[in-house]
């Protein structure tokens, strides 16, 4: 138990440092920063308990906005994507992902994929129209949001990979 | 009773949810007027000191490109100088009576923190209230503005960037004297809108723009950038003319705060007029 809180705290500070000083300056094509924080909401563990959940997504969003200057769009963001995270666990491992113990690390390729990029998706959707806050841009919005999920989603998928310890 | 509170702990996620997303939009939208979150704001002891260790060790990949800045500067600076020697024959004496007659004030500081690639850019500084500077103090580069000093604590500041769809400058074309306001529309991190101006001023492409001294924060004349294109807007009296930034803004490294000391007597003033 103790080691699980150790391993998600650590994750939460590097994820948040790696963003602040490392994702956000990346600017691909002058416009594209992938999030990669969130990877954070997307590997809190599947069976824990869902209000200590939206609270933590909800200091991790804060905590970015403070270094962004970014008002709450991070933190708003954030509790969208981690309250909406069991419907969409349902929806890519199947029904019964509670009583099979899934472990994201462990999942298939692509139903991980799919997970990923439609949490990423709806995390970018609601972060950009904060962000821009203009009705008129909408189409600007989209194309940032297409870009910039296929982006972290790269990039998320990549540090699974090179993170995973490999379970035999 | 029972079944309110039962309500309640059936849905306290939900309910939660709510109260954290209420919490993040309103703070969102109060940064969305003119003063971001007085809480959310990087010039704080935390993200002010981290930044600056950050800058501590990124601040000497610029060095060469800052020198080169720097003896532009000093190079030009030297040139008005000899200028100001000539016309004036006799040596004057400025005396401190004299100085403070000066309305405005220069005070360096080193940018720790950059933005340019989002919507509402801000910038932090590694000066803070200890060292003088106030809320909406301007800054600027030797090359051109650079925004307008947002939140300050002890030791840090952060600046509202003018790559930011909140920031409004007043700037004139220095060949006809027309004035207008120059906004940012997201697109690119060099160029900039001059909105506002009047469908019979007469302008064309290389023209520059300065700053004019109608607002109390940018003293006049200082050099903006150039005019790269124009149209008329949907009511076809106005133009949208594209400017191009003198300074680069994703490379801003020492920057300049303007005081202006007259800035609140003229403020005084104004509020007095617009009452009556």
């Amino acid at each position: 138990m103790s080691s699980s809180i150790l391993l998600h705290g650590t994750r939460f500070l590097v994820l948040l440092l790696a963003q602040v000083f490392l994702f956000n300056n990346i600017d691909f094509l002058g416009f594209i920063n992938p999030y990669v924080y969130i990877l954070f909401i997307l590997l809190y563990p599947v069976n824990s308990n869902q209000l200590l959940f939206l609270l933590v997504s909800f200091f991790l969003g804060l905590s970015i906005d403070i270094f962004s200057d970014s008002g709450g769009i991070h933190a708003a963001s954030c509790i969208v994507i981690a309250f909406l995270r069991p419907s969409i666990l349902k929806f890519s491992f199947g029904v019964s992902y509670e009583y099979n113990n899934v472990k994201v690390s462990n999942t298939p390729f692509g139903s991980r994929l799919t997970y990923f990029f439609l949490l990423v998706i709806i995390h970018h959707l609601v972060l950009f129209n904060l962000e821009v806050f203009n009705m008129s841009h909408t189409l600007f919005v989209l194309k940032l949001t297409l870009f910039s999920s296929i982006f972290t989603t790269l990039l998320c998928m990549i540090f699974m990979i090179l993170f995973s310890k490999k379970t035999p | 009773m029972q079944q309110i509170i039962n309500f309640f702990i059936r849905n306290k996620n939900f309910l939660l949810f709510l109260f954290l997303l209420t919490i993040s939009l309103s703070l969102t939208i109060q940064s969305h007027s003119y003063h971001q979150s007085k809480f959310v704001h990087s010039a704080n002891f935390v993200t002010g000191n981290l930044f600056s260790l950050k800058h501590e060790i990124t601040g000497y990949f610029g060095l060469r490109k800052e020198n080169e800045l720097l003896a532009k500067e000093n190079n030009r600076l030297r040139n008005q100088l000899e200028q100001f020697s000539e016309t004036s024959t006799m040596s004057v004496r400025i005396s401190d009576s004299l100085l403070e007659d000066i309305p405005y004030t220069y005070r360096t500081a080193e940018v720790i923190n950059n933005n340019y690639s989002k919507t509402n850019n801000y910038l932090t500084l590694n000066s803070g209230r200890k060292q003088g500077i106030q809320s909406e103090m301007g800054v600027i580069t030797s090359e051109g503005i650079v925004g307008i000093v947002d939140q300050v604590s002890e030791n840090f500041s952060t600046v509202l960037s003018i790559l930011n769809s909140k920031s409004s400058i007043s700037v004139k074309l220095k060949k006809s004297g027309h004035f207008g306001s120059l906004v940012w529309d997201g697109k690119l991190p060099n160029t900039l809108q001059l909105i506002d101006v009047a469908r019979l001023a007469d302008i064309s492409i290389g023209d520059t723009v300065t700053t004019d001294g109608r607002s109390t924060i940018f003293p006049k004349g200082l050099p903006v950038g150039v005019i790269s294109g124009f149209n008329l807007d949907r009511g076809e009296n106005f133009y949208i003319i594209d400017v191009v930034l003198f300074n680069d803004m994703t490379k801003t490294e020492h920057v300049y705060i303007i005081e202006n000391r007259k800035a609140e007597e003229i403020k005084e003033l104004e509020k007095t007029t617009k009452d009556e």
